[in-house]
């Protein structure tokens, strides 16, 4: 596991649940409605995000939206730079995506490789209309031209903090945190 | 986890499970409108077959194909090997060509190891005489757990020649590593002296085996390999050890039949229930190449230099 030495916290329970419907409302002002979205979440914490995001999206709506999830492993760009290959996780888009908005979900966007691997799987699935991303938190620094289209907070952070965004679905209770990453054992 | 897979006598039960759990997340790639990951771009692979092989080759040769990795076929015949070239020229040749794995079937045990001694490319065992056949192990050990959900205390019987069978060898090591309780059926002749000390019960009667077992894992009969008169006839071996519908309807229960291939219909196994309900052996062809991609994947991305460990992240 890894460590985490905790500096500030960036966005408590009741704003987190805010934040969720703001994202919501604006990606069912841009798409106008939820008739032709697939949200798909990236693991590990895209994807309970997602969940939360389409319960918003059905309290204001009404409708079921379809959620993926999304497993980039095979697709990064470090494989060979780690002392062991990464054990992969689920990865089940139970829809068809071609010609529709697929909402792509995480929880940070740093670096921006994750997402660009992401394109790439999701270009192999088929050949949506449009893709879209969502973050909760974008903390800079980024090494590819990648930008979100949907950010619940836009966060300047320096190389030796990281942000951790803990959700109630997965953790027992909302927030986001501002942390320094020690030890690493993962 | 180790560099190489030379057999599964030598991998820790938390490797196995990885390899199988991995297994499972590629059978999910299979599935794909495009069954294809960019993974092992830029990776050479040398499937060096110095023995016949159609599904294993085809198998691996399929998974690095779906990992994108480049592959090179070396059979042993109409090779330098007919012109004499030892082994470890052959493989020093290869190796000069850069490549980074290396997949070797051998009619001699212990030739995958050998390797390893002088090259630094990673060795994949894909069967060394009557050594071992890893990949075979395992997959089969997936596809009783895609069926039966785990294979901790379930009861396996290996039916059939177990003394020239390395897929028996793997198959113990590697269903005792995870808990299961492993039985050998078959003549006397055919069943090793060392059995005994593999902790297998034995039986030399297969209607006691099948009243015991919930699966069964029917070996082919070696022909090849039947000369010095280990049997009487082929036709005796079908009626006493042969499994048949017959034999398991006097049995209350399900029982799950494998079979690693090629089966020698009629004579190891009856004819239909290869066919029937019972069985999982195409199941076991499919589940093989999603585990070789697993396989692949994690012995490729293991890495031994200082920079990689020093970038784990």
């Amino acid at each position: 596991m890894k460590k985490e030495k905790y500096l500030a916290a960036i966005i408590d329970s009741k704003g987190v649940q805010r934040t969720l419907k703001r994202l919501a409302s604006e990606i069912l002002e841009e798409s106008d409605g939820a008739d032709n979205l697939v949200f798909i979440g990236l693991h590990t914490r895209g994807f309970p995000l997602a969940k939360r995001i389409i319960d918003c999206v059905k309290e204001e709506e009404h409708v079921d939206v379809p959620l993926g999830s999304l497993d980039v492993t095979l697709y990064r760009d470090d494989f060979g730079r780690r002392a062991e290959s990464l054990q992969m996780q689920v990865t089940d888009v139970p829809v068809d995506i071609d010609g529709k908005t697929v909402i792509l979900v995480d929880d940070v966007l740093y670096t921006g490789r994750t997402i660009r691997a992401a394109l790439d799987a999701l270009i192999d699935m088929g050949r949506p209309a449009k893709i879209r991303l969502v973050v909760m938190i974008d903390r800079g620094h980024r090494e590819l031209p990648i930008k979100a289209d949907f950010i619940g907070k836009y966060l300047p952070t320096s190389l030796g903090e990281e942000v951790s965004v803990k959700l109630k679905n997965i953790d027992g209770e909302d927030g986001v945190f501002l942390v320094t990453a020690t030890e690493e054992g993962e | 986890m180790n560099e190489h897979l030379l057999g599964l006598e030598y991998c820790s039960k938390e490797e196995i499970e990885s390899m199988l759990k991995a297994g499972f997340s590629f059978k999910e790639v299979l599935s794909r409108p495009i069954p294809k990951v960019p993974t092992l771009r830029g990776k050479t692979v040398v499937n060096l077959f110095f023995e016949n092989s159609t599904r294993t080759r085809i198998s691996f040769e399929l998974a690095q194909k779906r990992l994108s990795a480049d592959t090179v076929n070396f059979s042993a015949s109409g090779s330098s090997v007919s012109k004499g070239e030892s082994l470890r020229d052959t493989i020093r040749n290869i190796e000069a060509m850069k490549i980074d794995m290396v997949v070797v079937r051998h009619q001699s045990p212990g030739v995958p190891y050998f390797l390893t001694q002088c090259t630094d490319s990673i060795i994949i065992n894909a069967g060394d005489g009557l050594h071992e056949h890893p990949t075979q192990g395992l997959l089969d050990i997936m596809t009783l757990q895609e069926k039966l959900g785990t294979v901790k205390d379930l009861k396996v019987v290996i039916v059939g020649d177990i003394l020239h069978s390395r897929v028996a060898r793997s198959n113990i090591y590697g269903l005792q590593k995870l808990g299961a309780k492993v039985a050998l059926c078959g003549p006397p002749t055919l069943i090793p002296v060392q059995a005994e000390q593999w902790g297998v019960e034995i039986f030399y009667n297969i209607e006691d085996a099948i009243r015991w077992g919930e699966v069964l894992n029917v070996l082919r009969l070696q022909l090849e390999r039947q000369h010095s008169g280990l049997f009487p006839t082929r036709r005796e071996y079908a009626h006493r050890f042969g499994v048949t519908l017959e034999k398991l309807r006097q049995v209350d229960k399900e029982i799950t039949i494998m079979h690693p291939g090629p089966i020698n219909r009629g004579l190891e196994l009856e004819h239909d229930l290869a066919d029937s309900e019972f069985s999982v052996i195409l199941d076991q062809v499919t589940n093989g190449v999603a585990l070789r991609m697993a396989v692949l994947y994690l012995k490729s991305g293991v890495s031994t230099t200082e920079q990689a460990i020093s970038q784990k992240k």
